[in-house]
């Protein structure tokens, strides 16, 4: 970042962009990115694909480990040693924070030329910038309050699928009664964290959640409020089965996706494991907004920085900047993530229920406000925030806490920085 | 031969220009350098690699848990302020007892067995190499895959519980797996599966080398098998009962793959460990200086267990 402020760079920059061809030069691509799944890898092929027609070379940086916490510390690492890779997916307030070290680019052409204010909703611009400046690009949007149903077991028992959390208690215990495990939950401290935000979401609100858990508002966090929000996850642990613990959250998608289970509070990449099982959304598969939370949306974007370079050539991370955002891209790569593009005003012809339902909503949301940002998928949170609140509310999960001393060590979480 | 010839012609040989003897005189004083240099160049590399990659990197750790360093390193030195905040972490405390418990009983448990074993064995049986071999198989393992496999078979689910299940005995419940009480143990459990094998081939070892003559002295003298045992045998394996603790005790404080594959540090933080906290802190929440105190707390905890048993046990050899 410091040293893109040079006008001498943003010249280059600027020619590079224009003159394209004129200076066609190719250059490597190096991406770090932890899409090693298949419908993932899929989508970087994609974009390998993208970057070939533009004539650069990729050089592949793949770094396996599904929440990228492995590929962050290859990252650093490199970094460290002054040789960045062209890009690395990053998000949230991570974005921030690498700002902060002063190591990304300035992408502020590219997005000028590409228009990206108009194409991205102001709340996933904001994501995206550092200090007023594009250093980011988004690849999706995934929507995290959602409730993957098996319609079948629910017939079974005789139970309706629930739209606020009192509903939730009755039906659940129709379920259990019937003999099935009611909610299907995998006993990580994200998916603990997953669950508690769809909660917090449909029990306080957007309003709420937006002070509470995006502003770490003390008052917010100290309000009634947050006590019910526990108390409510307490009830849904009581309707999870004991094997929970440890649990990896595909294996609890499996539980619904095969009728041991009813239902399962996760984002939409849960929507993969039903496809790929062959499951058709709204007559195998029901998704629906987590209870309570109908009009509200927590989002959680996969994005990409691009890091300044040592060769003033800014054409490589350019074009790859434009690649990512381009409509190509993002409905391919979507279509495979089960996420929905970031880009507004796509088509919508080749997604899916799920993804329409999810599009509209989102755009219905950053309307209205009930648009916030998933904290428990690093959206809202610096990280070592994010790490203390997911370390309360999982060590609530497993032990006998109560819901008000909860509340206190929520509140002395939110204030670590 | 008189001396005087002897000495003109060494005289002679050595004052003559011809390039064969000029040729001996340098070989043998490169010689004797390489007899001096060559150790010092062939143990350099190892000297070096275990200067910078052990003592430099203590010293930089050290550095870094003085600064304010988020998720990159930062240089500038703000005191103690880590080390406050590590001291007044719950999550930190929580982990440090359970290395407590995790070490003290994975210490003991693994001596107990491994001496065990190794005094079974030690009873001329038949097939003895091949008994051997499979008791210290487990070692071969590393900790990831023995941390795998006993998830599956803890696991109420899947494993031990479920076959019971299966077999009709519907009451018998094993779960410490999923219940944060117990958790921990389950990972003593894999731990002591894992290494007693290994800390039984010391003690046979250690066994062999006894002198048959004193056990015959005491069998003479009519002591008794569990006697000679624990009053010649057992006293005699003190130096390795020695090494055997210092390899457990740093296994145990170094512990984290066994304990990522088992149970991922939970229930909830049930099972964390210092060197997880560290791993957690430093490389995945950006506060690579919180990491740093607690990877200096960890060395001066070895340390201290360490450093006092060391000098104890040095000092008796020295004297005895």
């Amino acid at each position: 970042m410091k040293q893109s402020r040079t006008p001498l760079h943003a010249l280059i920059a600027g020619i590079g962009l224009l003159g394209a061809t004129a200076l066609a030069h190719a250059g490597e691509v190096e991406v770090l990115h932890y899409w090693t799944s298949g419908g993932e890898a899929k989508s970087a092929a994609e974009l390998k694909k993208m970057m070939a027609a533009k004539g650069h070379t990729w050089k592949d940086f793949a770094v396996a480990g599904g929440g990228g916490e492995n590929a962050m510390t290859v990252l650093k690492t490199r970094v460290v040693s002054g040789n960045p890779p062209t890009a690395a997916q990053i998000k949230g307030p991570s974005i921030q924070e690498w700002g902060n070290e002063g190591v990304l680019a300035n992408l502020d052409p590219v997005a000028k030329a590409g228009g990206w204010d108009t194409l991205l909703p102001p709340v996933v611009a904001n994501v995206m910038k550092y200090k007023g400046n594009y250093v980011a690009v988004p690849v999706n949007v995934h929507r995290v309050n959602w409730m993957w149903v098996n319609p079948e077991v629910f017939k079974k028992a005789g139970a309706k699928i629930p739209t606020t959390w009192d509903e939730f208690a009755a039906a659940a215990d129709k379920i259990q009664k019937a003999g099935f495990i009611p909610v299907a939950h995998g006993g990580q401290n994200w998916q603990d964290a997953t669950v508690f935000e769809s909660i917090a979401l449909g029990v306080g609100g957007a309003d709420y959640y937006q002070k509470a858990f995006v502003k770490l508002d003390a008052a917010a966090l100290a309000s009634p409020t947050t006590e019910k929000v526990f108390d409510t996850l307490r009830l849904v642990k009581k309707y999870t089965d004991k094997d929970s613990p440890g649990r990896d959250w595909n294996l609890a998608t499996a539980m619904v996706i095969n009728g041991k289970a009813a239902m399962q509070f996760m984002g939409d990449w849960a929507k993969g494991e039903f496809t790929a099982a062959g499951k058709k959304p709204g007559t195998d598969f029901i998704c629906a907004p987590a209870p309570g939370t109908a009009k509200a949306y927590t989002f959680n974007i996969d994005s990409f920085v691009l890091f300044s370079q040592k060769s003033k050539d800014m054409k490589v991370t350019n074009d790859l900047a434009a690649s990512i955002l381009s409509p190509e891209f993002q409905e391919v790569f979507n279509l495979n993530k089960g996420s929905i593009p970031a880009r507004l005003n796509m088509p919508k012809t080749k997604f899916d229920d799920c993804a329409r339902l999810s599009m509209d909503d989102f755009v219905a949301t950053s309307k209205s406000g009930g648009l916030v940002p998933s904290f428990a998928h690093g959206m809202a949170m610096p990280s070592a925030t994010q790490g203390a609140v997911v370390d309360v509310v999982s060590n609530f999960m497993n032990s006998s806490m109560s819901s008000k001393d909860a509340v206190q060590k929520l509140i002395a979480a939110s204030k670590k920085r | 031969m008189s001396p005087s010839p002897s000495g003109a012609q060494l005289t002679l040989h050595e004052g003559s220009p011809s390039m064969p003897s000029l040729q001996t005189a340098s070989a043998s004083r490169f010689g004797r350098l390489v007899d001096v240099v060559l150790p010092k160049i062939v143990v350099a590399p190892t000297m070096v690699a275990s200067l910078v990659c052990f003592y430099g990197f203590v010293l930089w750790t050290a550095w870094l848990s003085l600064t304010e360093s988020r998720i990159l390193p930062k240089y500038e030195i703000v005191g103690l302020v880590q080390y406050q905040e590590l001291f007044s972490n719950e999550r930190w405390w929580a982990a440090m007892k359970n290395l407590g418990v995790f070490g003290g009983l994975f210490i003991f448990f693994s001596l107990a067995v491994g001496l065990l074993l190794a005094v079974f064995l030690d009873q001329k049986i038949r097939r003895e190499g091949a008994l051997r071999t499979i008791y210290l198989y487990p070692m071969a393992l590393s900790f990831i895959v023995t941390g795998t496999a006993w998830k599956w078979m803890l696991n109420p689910g899947l494993g031990l519980e479920k076959l019971m299940h299966d077999f009709g005995f519907s009451d018998f419940t094993f779960d410490w797996i999923v219940n944060p009480d117990m958790a921990i143990y389950t990972v003593v459990i894999a731990g002591v599966w894992q290494s007693s094998g290994f800390v039984m081939a010391l003690f046979l070892a250690g066994l062999r080398g006894i002198d048959d003559a004193i056990i015959k002295a005491a069998q003479v003298d009519g002591a008794n098998l569990p006697t000679i045992y624990r009053r010649i045998v057992i006293p005699s394996l003190r130096p390795v009962f020695f090494s055997a603790f210092m390899i457990l005790a740093h296994i145990a404080i170094k512990s984290f793959d066994l304990v990522m594959a088992l149970t991922n540090a939970g229930p909830g933080l049930a099972t964390d460990l210092p060197s997880i906290f560290m791993y957690q802190h430093g490389f995945n929440r950006g506060q690579l200086g919180l990491g740093a105190a607690s990877a200096m707390i960890m060395l001066a905890t070895a340390a201290a267990i360490v450093v006092p048993f060391l000098y104890s046990e040095l000092r008796s050899q020295r004297r005895g």
